[in-house]
């Protein structure tokens, strides 16, 4: 019998996410998948899950969940208190939940995403080979809600003996290395220059898609259109505003904005634990 | 930032670096795009690129993501040669249209017809999807002639219905589903559901290097037989479209 989670606070935003889908970008569709790669795979690993099983990212403010029968978890990402039934139980490592008792995974103490993975995965129906939810083209389940169900796999394997797990903690500050991008020669020598030395910080309009920056905003060497080229995860697009907008994995697989520099994807874990308001700096790799 | 922003030229092609394993390949017009993505496509499938995870084309360049190694690809494909797109190759697929949007009078206007010649001269032409990107599905398609070409609409809708057969600049689309648009609206597919299905096995109808004929709903084919039948297979849309290579 299928073990089943029912969503008992959904939290601000939680999605169902894994290794995403790579491949299709020529027909439009995102990537997706966990913005926070090596912390899904962690707690995946922790589990004996395979590294890309699907897992929930919740964004802040957590969620909780009751499973009708008993199931381990292991919650990890941004750090936050985790209860089972109320009683404080285990982060970032396996934490057993008696069915029909409350797994809650509380607000972000630090961080953005945390990650909660089962012991057999989420069981979500997979889009073009994932069950990642793309919040920019809609495919794949859609957020939970308060009180929706979801369903948990067959373990493939016992879950592990524990051992110690490397978590790594959100940026106070954020540092990303940049290479040159395609259009870096649509910008001004100056732009170039405040780009790689001025602090920006993570602007509260950063979702799955981009992460927004406030800070100066970079000139254009030239004028005019850039007609609609292909855009890469980590590509830093520069829209009229002048304000860079750093791609996240749900990034439009288009875009007609230029592209002044790429982030390198092990930074981007990083980057999808800024909270807003973290002081952000990219410096040349 | 100069030190590792290395571009690489060859004649007509412009390879620019995207990162530490993604080429972005400019190419000088929408042709030779279409013919660069043809040939990058042609090469894959003979087993000669090396691995590449994302082929992306644009409006004038093709995104290669993915890559071991660009600087070398970056020096490689500056040495192809690259014959140009037969209008012949591709996968044919007909797109039923109701020329009935609302902005159908102001196209003509823009055009200099009465609206009911929109649909023959807009079905006149055979088009081919150049890239996708917006939305999972909708391609940009050209085969427009430059005096066809139409501005955006000044205000964009707020939602344009799925099946919404638009205009925009040097495109045509058909929209997969009901999103914001601010293209001209000149018709209706009846039934846009072929147009995006993520369980087929090809689940855009309309991927790049694909035909395009436009075809009155109901009635006979707009497309004017005097262009001739193509050779690749043709697809009507509901019969499925994985026929061709």
């Amino acid at each position: 019998m299928t073990t089943k989670l029912t969503t008992v606070r959904s939290g601000a935003l939680t999605t169902v996410q894994d290794a995403g889908r790579p491949g299709h970008a020529h027909l439009g569709v995102p990537r997706s998948g966990a913005l926070d790669a090596p912390a899904m795979r962690l707690a995946n690993r922790l589990l004996g899950n395979a590294p890309g099983a699907a897992v929930l990212e919740t964004t802040l403010t957590g969620c909780a969940l009751r499973p009708d029968q008993d199931v381990t978890a292991v919650v990890g990402g941004a750090p936050c208190p985790v209860t089972v039934d109320g009683r404080p139980a285990a982060w970032g490592a396996p934490v057993r939940v008696p069915a029909g008792s409350v797994l809650d995974v509380g607000a972000a103490t630090a961080g953005v995403r945390s990650y909660v993975a089962v012991a057999g995965g989420i069981a979500a129906e997979p889009v073009l080979g994932s069950r990642s939810t793309d919040l920019l083209s809609g495919l794949g389940p859609e957020p939970l809600r308060d009180g929706e169900v979801v369903a948990v796999g067959i373990p493939a394997r016992p879950v592990p003996p524990p051992v110690a797990a490397p978590w790594p903690g959100p940026p106070a500050e954020l540092v990303l290395p940049v290479r040159p991008g395609p259009r870096a020669d649509w910008f001004t020598p100056a732009a170039l220059r405040t780009f790689t030395s001025a602090t920006y910080r993570v602007s509260p309009h950063s979702n799955r898609i981009g992460l927004r920056t406030e800070g100066p905003p970079l000139e254009r060497a030239s004028a005019g259109e850039l007609p609609s080229e292909g855009m890469v995860l980590g590509a830093v697009q520069v829209p009229p505003d002048g304000r860079p907008v750093l791609f996240l994995h749900d990034h439009p697989t288009t875009g007609g904005y230029p592209v002044v520099a790429v982030v390198p994807e092990p930074a981007l874990a990083a980057a999808a634990q800024a909270a807003a308001g973290t002081p952000l700096r990219f410096t040349l790799a | 930032m100069t030190d590792d922003g290395r571009t690489a030229h060859a004649g007509a092609l412009t390879a620019r670096p995207a990162g530490r394993h993604a080429l972005l390949v400019e190419l000088p017009d929408a042709e030779r795009t279409a013919a660069f993505h043809a040939e990058v496509l042609r090469r894959r499938a003979a087993g000669t690129l090396p691995p590449v995870e994302e082929i992306v084309p644009g409006a004038r360049t093709v995104l290669l993501d993915g890559v071991p190694d660009p600087e070398a690809l970056a020096r490689r494909v500056t040495d192809w040669e690259v014959p140009p797109v037969a209008d012949d190759t591709g996968d044919v697929v007909e797109i039923p249209v109701r020329y009935d949007g609302p902005d159908l009078a102001d196209v003509a206007t823009l055009w200099g017809v009465g609206p009911d010649e929109v649909g023959a001269l807009h079905g006149s032409h055979t088009y081919r999807v150049a890239f996708c990107g917006f939305a999972p599905g909708f391609g940009y398609l050209t085969g427009l002639p430059p005096r066809l070409h139409v501005p955006r609409r000044s205000t964009p809708r707020t939602r344009v219905p799925a099946g919404a057969v638009a205009l925009a600049g040097p495109y045509s689309a058909v929209y997969p589903r009901a999103t914001p648009g601010g293209w001209q609206l000149i018709g209706t597919m009846p039934d846009p559901r072929p147009l995006w299905d993520p369980a087929r096995e090809r689940a855009a109808l309309l991927a790049p290097g694909t035909r395009v004929r436009f075809v009155t709903a109901g009635g006979a084919t707009a497309a004017g037989t005097a262009r001739g039948t193509a050779t690749g297979s043709t697809a009507t849309v509901g019969t499925g479209p994985e026929a061709g290579a």
